[in-house]
């Protein structure tokens, strides 16, 4: 089992385990839009999907683990990479100049911390909705049966300038993130060459560019008022 | 021309270092960066001040010793250019030119601008050479090498090991010095027999160093004199895995 251990405590394997929940998360947040753009077909089609991913309880938290488990090594281990670099440098240098860096690749940790905070605001917000208690209220008469009215929850969080505005900002952060992080995980992973470095260089920001503007559409769109409210909802 | 230039001195090892500002009134701009500091030395002994000390050897280019951080760059971040390959013409009349050294937990300072690099040459006796037997000469060319798989392994044989990487990267971080010299066995059939072995002896031993980790961020290619690109890296961090994955 010496491999293992090898491979835990060395630094290429600790960003091989951040490259690999980073492919998870990125997965997820993509996923995520895609299934949150339903907002625009209506509060018909996005209640149902909000029912249909409620439906198996026991698929829900097994997926939700994961993604917890992915979350949580990514953090950690980008902790621990980070402290272990900091230390590579104990004496600074008075003039250092970036050559090939960007703001966006020097600065990862801080992009991540904003998105964690965010991610933390996102899910009491939404998820646990105990910063709107008034949000568990809100139901959809399908016939005899009620379900989450997730659809008028949305337009109403969204509604709030101050709300929308820390999302879209988070958004941007998030696509900072990524446009590092997505590239990055190709090289980490050993699966850049010269011939497709070209590529995988533009994989990073192609992808960040569609989910910023993907997940800033829905609060802009709310906030100026495209998305009507059901008559009805308070 | 006149410079001020202002230097990183430090006495010895654990001595607390600072920057000091010298003034050279007629700086020729034929000089090199290295014979500017030698006319410097020849001042300051004059004066019975202790000389600055720095490294250098071949003055060519070719042999890694010069490092320097010239205004914020490793030697001074000219293209494919080596701190004594670095001429006066690119400073102008009244500039101050900041020179410091390689700073890296792995590389501590042993006098001014002097650092002790032999961490480098740890990593190599780890195993970053190809194991031959003693025995009888072998034929030249009796194993045929592709010309791309030679250009490849020629292109990192070009690491002159001055350690300009690490002095580039935020994170103090050897994995392009590491990674060309993992490259220049894997591609050809000599280095491929121990390739996944070597990559995993290196890697460990570059941890063990206190070089700090990649985070992509490929300053280091853009310091390289010799222009070693960073998709060695990759190559590293393939062979690291599969050797920790796949071998038995």
């Amino acid at each position: 089992m010496r491999w293992l251990t090898n491979l835990a405590t060395s630094s290429i394997g600790a960003k091989v385990l951040m490259a690999l929940t980073g492919v998870v998360l990125v997965a997820f947040v993509v996923g995520h839009m895609i299934g949150n753009l339903q907002v625009f077909a209506g509060r018909e089609v996005l209640n149902h999907y909000a029912e249909l991913l409620q439906s198996n309880r026991g698929v829900l938290w097994a997926i939700r683990l994961f993604l917890l488990g992915s979350f949580a090594t990514h953090v950690f281990m980008s902790s621990r990479l980070t402290l272990q670099n900091q230390a590579a440098r104990p004496v600074p240098y008075v003039n250092q100049v970036p050559i090939k860096s960007t703001f966006t690749s020097r600065n990862m940790w801080v992009t991540g911390f904003v998105v964690l905070a965010f991610l933390t605001f996102h899910l009491l917000h939404f998820t646990v909705r105990v910063t709107h208690p008034e949000y568990q209220q809100l139901v959809e008469h399908v016939g005899p049966e009620t379900r989450p009215d997730v659809y008028t929850m949305v337009v109403m969080g969204f509604r709030e300038p101050v709300v929308a505005i820390t999302y879209v900002v988070a958004m941007l952060l998030l696509g900072l993130h990524l446009s590092h992080a997505i590239s990055s995980a190709f090289q980490t992973m050993g699966l850049n060459t010269s011939k497709y470095r070209p590529i995988t260089e533009k994989v990073g920001p192609v992808t960040a560019v569609i989910v910023v503007i993907g997940n800033v559409t829905m609060p802009l769109a709310i906030l100026a008022g495209k998305v009507p409210l059901p008559p009805g909802a308070f | 021309m006149k410079l001020t230039l202002r230097i990183w001195r430090q006495h010895h090892r654990t001595a607390k270092g600072e920057m000091v500002d010298y003034h050279l009134d007629d700086v020729s701009e034929h000089m090199s960066f290295l014979e500017m500091l030698d006319v410097l030395n020849e001042k300051l002994l004059a004066e019975g001040k202790d000389a600055i000390a720095f490294d250098h050897d071949c003055r060519e280019g070719i042999c890694g010793a010069c490092s320097l951080v010239i205004n914020g760059k490793p030697h001074g971040g000219f293209p494919n250019t080596t701190t004594c390959q670095v001429h006066m013409r690119h400073f102008n009349d009244g500039d101050v030119v900041t020179v410091e050294p390689w700073r890296a937990n792995a590389f501590p300072v042993l006098k001014d601008l002097v650092v002790d690099r032999t961490a480098f040459d740890r990593v190599m006796h780890s195993g970053g050479f190809v194991s031959v037997n003693t025995g009888g000469t072998p034929d030249a060319n009796a194993i045929p090498i592709a010309k791309n798989e030679a250009d490849i392994a020629m292109d990192a044989a070009a690491c002159i090991g001055c350690g300009a990487c690490v002095a580039a990267c935020k994170n103090a971080s050897a994995m392009l010095f590491v990674s060309a010299k993992i490259g220049q066995f894997r591609h050809l059939p000599q280095g491929k027999v121990e390739q996944l072995d070597r990559a995993k002896r290196l890697v460990a031993q570059m941890d063990a160093e206190g070089f700090g980790a990649c985070t992509n961020t490929y300053d280091c290619e853009g310091a390289c004199p010799k222009s070693i690109s960073a998709t060695f890296i990759a190559e590293m961090n393939r062979d690291f895995l599969k050797g920790n994955l796949c071998e038995p």
